[in-house]
């Protein structure tokens, strides 16, 4: 039925339509276009064939090569382990000071705790593990619970104040908040606590400072004792040092002291595995000795 | 073969026909999974719900388009695995109406982030990422810290969940703006009656550190920590 008619000018087909004397050309197809046409539906034939594609109500096509993404997962993490075996059973069955005097060991610790502890732990205790304004640094030598390898370890495992049973627990009270003291007493203590960590900030302000004593040693002695030098046994600072959590200025002092503090570790005894723990508290252990 | 379309073009029902039909295949593609979703979907009967302020962060996280760079969706892939956890199921955004899985990653996914950092660090990120993160390129929500919650339409927006399918009884409505309330003050008289409506593992603190006043930070800070925790679908049976 097609009207058979050659375009004089460029040798086409027309299609026979005739719109008051302008004729449409029937240009076929370039060969380059249908070629790949083919191709993509060859393709999609042989992919039906091969993966897992059509729907059969309950079930579906699974395909000649048996992919299935959960058990291709699976499997992939079981030869991760495989590989791993070989190092994690000798971290699993060492402590941590066996494992950093283990050089092939540490090897593996460093580069496998780079990776953890860059997507865990770093968020908070930053990259090179020194901390920041409200989260401790690692590498100094000034130790919150302490340093020794089970501490660090258990720390990890239930974290501070996180909740979890058996979780570390310590609180700083809101002595200005809660109206524990007034604000000329909170100016006192400031000043004395800034003093027993540099001493030269008690010059022109004796009085103050020797108000703070009084006062310190009244509501702060009980946790950071007489000298103020803390106790890691409830995971309280030491005073007299430079290290600092929240800052050693004094408006962070004072800050510290109005609203009290109540730092959170998270717990990561279920999100990641003993020996998981086991390399983050040697990597952060190294990391230490390293400074 | 190549004629067939010749001549279909010429009559128009025909054409209009063989569009229809080749149009649906694509249609039925995705329609036909949908009808066997029940058995596809695992099951999770402990499942909690998002409480009035977690689905207030939730909605904070839309309003502020945080999906266009964070996903909430682990892929089965071992490095995925390897650094988030076990990848998500289905059955985990069962109550996420408009889900969140996201299709981009300029951040971290978000999908278990529930519990991996304090309260404190997420209310310091949010206010402004470098002071935690230095090489942070994520821009600053400063201003949810100073903005007030609003929590009188939250009944309203439980009912619009429930309409979609979320099984948010009329006592939870009713007290949809007491809970949200309830959960970011400890302490308050509805501490008790929010943990049995939403269970006893509801998070009760005050996440943004600010016992006086309900902002849109303890919003969004209480719905973070909640992704990932609401099933244990997850979890390997009797750990």
């Amino acid at each position: 039925m097609a009207v058979r008619e050659r375009d004089p000018h460029s040798g086409h087909m027309t299609t026979g339509h005739d719109w008051d004397g302008i004729k449409e050309l029937n240009t076929p197809v370039p060969r380059a276009v249908w070629f790949f046409l083919s191709l993509a539906a060859l393709f999609s034939v042989g992919y039906w064939i091969l993966m897992p594609a059509w729907p059969l109500g309950r079930t579906y096509t699974k395909g000649l090569l048996g992919i299935d993404q959960k058990s291709q997962v699976a499997k992939h993490l079981d030869v991760s382990a495989t590989q791993k075996a070989n190092w994690a059973s000798r971290i699993a069955k060492l402590d941590v000071p066996q494992i950093r005097a283990d050089a092939a060991l540490m090897a593996v610790v460093r580069e496998d705790g780079h990776r953890l502890f860059g997507d865990n732990c770093a968020a908070c205790h930053g990259m090179k593990a020194t901390g920041g304004n409200g989260f401790p640094n690692l590498v100094d030598a000034d130790w919150l619970w302490g340093g020794d390898p089970q501490t660090v370890a258990h720390t990890i495992e239930v974290g501070v104040n996180s909740g979890m049973e058996g979780s570390r627990v310590n609180q700083m009270l809101a002595f200005g908040r809660d109206g524990i003291l007034d604000n000329d007493a909170i100016l006192a203590v400031t000043a004395y606590v800034q003093s027993l960590s540099v001493p030269s900030s008690a010059k022109g302000q004796a009085a103050q400072v020797n108000a703070g004593r009084a006062i310190f040693a009244a509501n702060c002695e009980v946790c950071h004792g007489p000298t103020g030098r803390g106790n890691q046994a409830i995971g309280v600072p030491n005073l007299t040092d430079t290290h600092w959590i929240y800052g050693g200025d004094a408006p962070s002092i004072y800050t510290s002291i109005y609203g009290g503090r109540q730092g959170v570790m998270p717990a990561w005894g279920q999100r990641l595995s003993a020996v998981d723990r086991k390399i983050l508290t040697a990597y952060v252990l190294d990391l230490g000795t390293k400074q | 073969m190549f004629k067939t379309h010749y001549r279909i073009e010429r009559k128009s029902i025909t054409l209009a026909i063989a569009i229809i039909v080749v149009a649906s295949i694509g249609g039925l593609m995705e329609i036909a999974p949908l009808f066997t979703i029940d058995e596809t979907v695992e099951h999770d009967p402990n499942m909690r719900l998002y409480t009035p302020l977690e689905l207030a962060g939730r909605n904070i996280y839309i309003r502020e388009g945080c999906y266009a760079c964070h996903s909430q969706m682990i892929r089965t892939l071992q490095d995925e695995v390897d650094r988030y956890g076990p990848y998500s199921l289905a059955v985990e955004s069962k109550y996420d109406h408009p889900m969140l899985w996201g299709s981009k990653r300029t951040g971290p996914d978000l999908a278990r982030v529930g519990g991996k950092y304090s309260d404190q660090w997420h209310t310091a990120h949010l206010n402004n990422p470098r002071d935690v993160v230095p090489q942070s390129i994520m821009p600053r929500y400063d201003w949810l810290s100073q903005t007030e919650l609003r929590t009188q339409d939250l009944g309203d927006h439980l009912r619009a969940q429930r309409t979609v399918g979320v099984p948010y009884t009329d006592a939870m409505i009713a007290n949809a703006r007491a809970d949200a309330i309830a959960q970011a003050s400890p302490g308050d008289a509805d501490e008790e009656a929010l943990a049995n409506r939403y269970g006893k593992a509801t998070q009760i603190r005050t996440f943004d550190g600010d016992p006086r006043t309900v902002s849109e930070m303890d919003a969004i800070v209480a719905y973070l920590q909640v992704l990932g925790k609401l099933s244990d679908a997850t979890q390997p049976k009797g750990k």
